[in-house]
């Protein structure tokens, strides 16, 4: 644990980074992936409805499960006197429940029969024989009134994301990710086949919330760190980007496992304490969602953010700015190694595709273009640089503090680790 | 609201004399635990919905208010206790009575209710069990309204009736009650060929003499079930008066209107009916037969759900569809009556829409299930926060258990205020809550630690460090809000519990983390053990992976920041 503190702190500084910006392909593809699986099992598998969206009758009666329990039930519901009970669904419950499920009942006629009939068979009054009952037309109405509430707080999230982050990209990405979490966490319902029932709705909109939430942790460190980015050469956005997400790395598994572990508890007894109910079904929306929710706001959101930032001419300048930048420095290492054969050529976090966004018609920006691009791609990738004790000689300029939007615009020594550069 | 920089030992005994309050509100109120949903405890939940059965739509709410409070005596009527009627949305009505799995129950509370106009063919005071009232005697007489247009069809504002299958007279016998006695009195009156009379042969019914022997034996205290096309035995409201009745002269939805008013030069509270044409017809041929007889079968009743609502006397004939109906009223009473004979006549039916029934034994299983996870869900969240911060644990756990108490004793005080039932939802969300409540010490801690790396000291870097976390917490629990908020507006039935404990719990995450973490905090920074970066303290220089805890001298100046001097401590 305090390791992972450890890792928190390189983390923040910057020393210790994962390209997410720069490895978003794969990660993109993981999520492409795992999109498909998700509407592969809901078309194949569709969601299993529950009687309070479809209405229905559902009783339950404690009993000790036998071989026979399921097919003398059904025999016994036969037998009742209510008509059209054929397609009736007799399963159980652990070992002490049976449960049936039927369409719906007229309350005053049928379902005293059906219960009745249930408890002659497991041998309990009949006044112990728990049910619920829907009308058809009341479960219509659920459904209406789940959509409506589904639509009613898509629209809301995506007005405070909206009005939050007062910038359409963002807005976007975020609303991606949403999607995203929204669509895994109804696909993977879909793959282990629970029910959906009122209570899985309800953690569906919940994650919603959550997923936002994710988001916004990370795109106001983001925010942060891009404040007054085309002020200085230090860092292109995506750069910038990718340290805030390395920045709120430890804080976002913090939070997700510090939220996920009452879920899990929750799914623990819904799914084998009581073995069916509100409990179960809600907590398997939230762990899903909320997993997803810290996933797409790191691997998803910010990437979509910085690649689309990336398009903005302003953005393509500084690129290119940085570009520049670098390319001189490291000519001038180059010219130092020869001389002084130091081994130090700054190992960058950088975005490796970097050339891809700098198009031609920017050579318009007094750069050699061929060398820039050579130049980036020599710094280029790196992927979790954990760098020899760089600091320990130079201690002091570690410890220096020096404010951010402070940084960005003094000139900085670059052949130094950025860890101890800017902050 | 956040300037806690100054007294936070204020703060905290502002939180105590808070916490205190509520639990000697609690001591007052002698209630302990809080209120069970049905679905922890047993019981049976029952919606109805109303709908307008001549299909224009709209309930009235103060239809529906009345409805339920028809309803609810019909619940109480089955002698069960702690049931509740209540409203929901526009056109619902939900009835929760505990520990109850009748089958009876249903059926009562999803029947219609029928206003109907029965002539009176015997009447009888008998011993009240309590004191009479006035306006129980049947003083009461029926009298054309002196200055009203005399013609049906001009004032005729009601639409013609039209007749639905709900509001039609159930035509055969409703099975016995399971109370009722081995042989049933009310099937003394119903003829051997058990066949019915319409409204329009009403007037020509004669009790049987099996029936007139039955009626002796009759007290308020038999349940007999009311069967529209035959004779009925009922009481009044106050049991101070039985009587037979004859089959339905006029079924309520024939009555248009029904108001409580004073009539010009006059000082007496009177209700003035109107019926429509169908009704005021069958009025008039029924009032000249009755005024002609005498006391008491110049009398007719208006019968509610098998009671006697008020049996006026009849001394004349009253043509033209409008009758009042005067005696001892006073303006509540005159307005109940009207009320009642409204309802008689609303184009109201109740659909059952939803029946949830769960054993006892359901309920305890999941109310231990609940528990269960609560507990779970809270020892998995203290440990990982031990483990990952240590000392801060103790924070954790301190400003969890606050955050607990004030979440049971609202839970506990608003369900004896205001009838708030915990039900697993309820307990779900409040164990999802445990997560929300503890990430924003998270936020708070990651913050501080940030601002350690960064180089303040510790002291310096909990304010600095709250005042980014604040806004970071305040985002996250406008997002829970939000979600609480949506979802208790438009989700339907036990899911509200979970947006209400959701919403409920994230105001006092708010609360504790304002009023309690942070200053505790901010004391704790000034202890040796805290603020000295102790190994175990979470916020030692190793655990934060920097060199050493910057002293608190140790800063150089930065935008924005008060000036601290420069000096590296290692």
């Amino acid at each position: 644990m305090s390791k992972l503190s450890a890792i928190g702190h390189r983390l923040y500084t910057g020393e210790v980074s994962y390209d997410f910006i720069g490895h978003r392909r794969r990660w993109y593809i993981v999520s492409a992936i795992l999109i498909a699986v998700s509407l592969l099992a809901l078309a194949v598998r569709g969601l299993d409805f529950g009687i309070e969206f479809k209405g229905g009758a559902d009783f339950k009666a404690a009993t000790t499960v036998t071989a026979q329990t399921v097919d003398s039930m059904k025999d016994a519901l036969r037998d009742s006197g209510v008509p059209n009970l054929d397609d009736a669904t007799v399963n159980t419950i652990g070992n002490n429940q049976v449960r049936v499920q039927t369409r719906t009942l007229d309350p005053t006629e049928e379902v005293p029969k059906v219960r009745t009939a249930i408890a002659n068979e497991v041998g309990i009054p009949p006044d112990q024989v728990a049910y619920s009952l829907i009308g058809a037309s009341w479960g219509g109405q659920i459904t209406e009134r789940a959509l409506i509430a589904l639509g009613v707080f898509l629209a809301l999230v995506a007005l405070v994301i909206g009005i939050y982050f007062r910038d359409a990209k963002m807005s976007a990405a975020a609303l991606i990710a949403l999607v995203h979490d929204l669509v895994l966490t109804i696909g993977i319902y879909a793959l282990v086949g629970f029910t959906v029932t009122p209570a899985t709705l309800i953690g569906v909109l919940t994650i919603l919330g959550y997923s936002l939430y994710d988001t916004v942790v990370v795109f106001d460190k983001v925010r942060e760190n891009v404040r007054d980015i085309l002020s200085s050469t230090a860092r292109t956005y995506s750069e910038a980007a990718n340290l805030a997400v390395n920045q709120v790395l430890v804080r976002s598994i913090n939070t997700t496992i510090i939220g996920v572990l009452p879920v899990v508890a929750l799914l623990f007894a819904g799914a084998v304490i009581l073995g069916e109910g509100p409990l179960k079904d809600l907590a398997l929306a939230l762990f899903v969602g909320m997993v997803s929710g810290a996933y797409s706001s790191i691997f998803i959101a910010t990437p979509l953010l910085a690649q689309m930032k990336e398009r903005e001419p302003d953005m393509r300048k500084l690129a290119a700015r940085v570009r520049a930048r670098r390319a001189k420095e490291a000519q001038k290492e180059r010219v130092a190694a020869t001389t002084a054969s130091s081994p130090s050529s700054a190992p960058e976090v950088t975005r490796p595709s970097l050339a891809e966004a700098v198009e031609p018609s920017n050579a318009e920006l007094e750069q050699p273009s061929s060398a820039t691009g050579n130049g980036a791609k020599r710094v280029g990738p790196v992927e979790v640089a954990v760098k020899p004790d760089v600091r320990s000689p130079r201690e002091g300029a570690h410890r220096e503090g020096v404010h951010r939007e402070g940084a960005a615009k003094r000139p900085q020594p670059q052949n130094k680790p950025r860890s101890q550069r800017k902050k | 609201m956040a300037t806690t920089t100054g007294h936070p030992g204020r703060i905290l005994i502002a939180l105590a004399v808070l916490v205190a309050g509520l639990i000697t509100l609690l001591a007052v109120s002698g209630t302990w635990t809080p209120k069970l949903g049905l679905d922890l405890r047993g019981g049976t939940t029952i919606t109805l919905t109303a709908k307008n059965t001549t299909g224009s739509g709209t309930v009235d709410p103060n239809s529906l208010q009345l409805a339920k409070s028809i309803i609810q005596s019909r619940v109480d009527s089955l002698g069960v206790g702690e049931s509740e009627v209540t409203t929901s949305g526009d056109n619902q009505i939900v009835v929760t009575v505990p520990n109850v799995q009748q089958d009876e129950l249903v059926r009562l509370v999803g029947q219609t209710a029928v206003l109907r106009f029965r002539a009176v063919y015997a009447a009888e005071q008998i011993q009240p069990p309590a004191q009479p009232s006035a306006s129980a005697e049947p003083t009461q007489g029926a009298t054309a309204p002196p200055s009203s247009e005399p013609t049906a069809g001009t004032s005729e504002e009601a639409k013609p009736p039209e007749p639905s299958a709900t509001n039609k007279p159930n035509n055969k016998p409703m099975p016995a009650l399971p109370t009722a006695p081995p042989v049933p009195l009310d099937k003394a009156c119903v003829p051997a060929d058990g066949k019915g009379t319409p409204p329009d042969q009403a007037l020509d019914w004669q009790p049987s003499e099996g029936c007139q022997s039955a009626f002796a034996e009759f007290t308020c205290e038999t349940k007999v079930t009311e069967v529209p096309d035959q004779g009925l035995f009922a009481c009044n409201q106050e049991k101070t008066e039985k009587y037979l009745l004859g089959p339905t002269l006029i079924e309520g939805n024939q009555l248009a209107s029904a108001v409580a008013g004073i009539p010009q030069n006059n000082v007496n509270w009177v209700v003035n009916l109107e019926f429509n044409p169908q009704g005021a017809a069958a009025f008039e041929t029924a009032t000249r037969e009755l005024s002609q007889k005498s006391d008491p079968q110049n009398r007719f009743a208006i019968v509610l759900d098998g009671v006697s609502i008020s049996a006026p006397s009849v001394n004349e004939p009253i043509p033209g569809g409008r009758a009042e109906i005067s005696g001892n009223f006073t303006q509540k009473s005159a307005t109940e009556l009207a009320n009642v004979l409204k309802y008689g006549a609303l184009p109201l039916a109740f659909d059952v829409s939803e029946v949830n029934n769960v054993s006892a034994t359901l309920g305890g299983e999941q109310l231990r299930a609940g528990i269960i996870a609560g507990i779970i869900g809270l020892a998995l969240v203290v440990g990982y926060c031990f483990l990952y911060y240590r000392g801060l644990g103790i924070v954790v756990v301190a400003s969890l258990a606050i955050g607990g108490v004030i979440t049971y004793a609202c839970m506990v005080l608003l369900g004896s205020s205001v009838g708030f039932a915990l039900n697993l939802p309820g307990i779900a969300g409040a164990i999802v809550a445990i997560g929300i409540t503890a990430d924003s010490f998270v936020i708070f801690f990651e913050r501080i630690r940030d601002e350690v790396r960064e180089g303040r000291s510790l002291r310096t870097a909990v304010e600095t460090g709250w005042r980014r976390a604040r806004q970071t917490i305040l985002i996250a629990d406008t997002v829970s809000m939000l979600s609480a908020l949506v979802l208790f507006v438009l989700a339907v039935g036990a899911v509200k519990g979970f947006a209400f404990t959701l919403g409920l719990t994230t105001l006092i995450d708010v609360l504790v983390v304002f009023f309690f973490t942070k200053p505790l905090m901010t004391l704790l920074a000034r202890t040796k053990f805290f603020g000295g970066g102790h190994k175990l303290s979470g916020l030692d220089p190793a655990h934060l992976g920097v060199q050493a805890l910057p002293g608190s001298r140790s800063r150089r100046p930065t935008v924005g920041r008060p000036a601290a001097v420069s000096e590296e401590g290692a």
